[in-house]
């Protein structure tokens, strides 16, 4: 399935985010996550099913002023 | 007495960006220098490979200084609303420094948005700190929305210049006794810092220039100190300024050297 992750495009098997997160080594980073412009908690990662076209976003802390 | 932001005092005055140092290593020492009460943090996308991002993010726990992260960069209610909540999750602290930009040149605050985002988040159980300019109107907005703290800008981010409108800042102060107000933006040097804290600020927020010093680290310790400085300038009540001088040395006793001068002095006129 095609999906874009922090905007490049990804073929992923993945079908939830959990399971994309897991897929893409981030399995234990502090990260959150959204998916179409709209935070999913990590207690509902796996709730979170991916359709094709889905745009997921993963951050991590960064410098900040 | 210090100011309480949200209920937590803090151990300095001096908010400390994390953004641009030369290095992790500098950034470190830059931190241990100037003893801020708090960092601020930010996030961004992260790279399944790079991990960046959690490097950093062991630095700032083992540093232990309470940390604020922004939604620095976003542009719109919804964007700055997601940032927020992603940042909750990331950094387990409900406190935000909310940042909605409206303009690019300036980097000036979409005050509209922000008013907007700052009752949304507040609703949502966040401690909301807007960055702000110094309209008293918007200021009125913001906290009628919930905010427990403003942070005007003093000039606009990076540019170093200091507090831009004097007279602005000051009706603020006066108009919100109260409430705990953070100059946030614009400050380039330690005296710049110090004069928000003598005019009754109760924090100063600051990033570029320390980062962008020649010797960051050197730097970051003048503006611990500067900020030092002015709080307790502050707390011992600076003097009214007047406009013609007053003798600091007391005439009574002066020898009568020049019997002109002293028939002047005498009457007054001197």
């Amino acid at each position: 399935m095609k999906i874009t992750v922090n905007d490049e495009a990804q073929e992923v098997s993945a079908t939830t985010l959990a399971g994309l997160i897991d897929e893409l080594g981030y399995a234990g980073a502090r990260i959150a996550t959204a998916l179409d412009g709209h935070f999913v908690p990590k207690t509902e990662r796996l709730q979170a099913t991916l359709a094709a076209g889905a745009r997921v976003e993963i951050v991590a802390p960064m410098q900040g002023g | 007495m210090a100011a309480l932001f949200y209920g937590q005092e803090l151990s300095s005055a001096l908010m400390l960006g994390t953004a641009q140092y030369p290095s992790p290593e500098i950034l470190r020492d830059a931190v241990l220098a100037a003893q801020p009460g708090v960092l601020t943090v930010s996030l961004r996308r992260e790279s399944a490979g790079e991990r960046a991002g959690q490097a950093f993010w062991s630095l700032v726990q083992e540093l232990g200084v309470p940390v604020l992260p922004n939604t620095a960069g976003c542009h719109t209610v919804r964007e700055a609303v997601t940032t927020a909540h992603m940042a909750r999750e990331v950094f387990g602290t409900d406190w935000i420094k909310l940042e909605v930009i409206g303009e690019l040149d300036t980097l000036q605050p979409d005050v509209f948005g922000l008013v907007e985002a700052a009752r949304i988040l507040t609703e949502e159980g966040f401690k909301v700190f807007p960055y702000t300019t110094e309209d008293l109107v918007v200021a009125e907005r913001l906290l009628a929305a919930g905010c427990e703290v403003l942070m005007p800008w003093g000039a606009p981010i990076g540019s170093g210049k200091g507090l831009n409108n004097l007279f602005g800042l000051r009706a603020m102060r006066a108009h919100f006794p109260s409430v705990p107000l953070v100059v946030d933006a614009g400050i380039g040097v330690p005296s710049h810092a110090a004069q928000a804290l003598e005019l009754g600020y109760d924090a100063v927020l600051i990033n570029t220039a320390v980062a962008k010093a020649g010797d960051p680290v050197a730097m970051a310790r003048a503006f611990g100190l500067a900020v030092q400085a002015g709080t307790l300038a502050r707390q011992a009540d600076p003097m009214e300024a007047r406009d013609m001088a007053a003798p600091s040395t007391p005439v009574a006793g002066k020898a009568f050297l020049d019997e002109r001068i002293t028939a002047k002095i005498l009457s007054g006129c001197g």
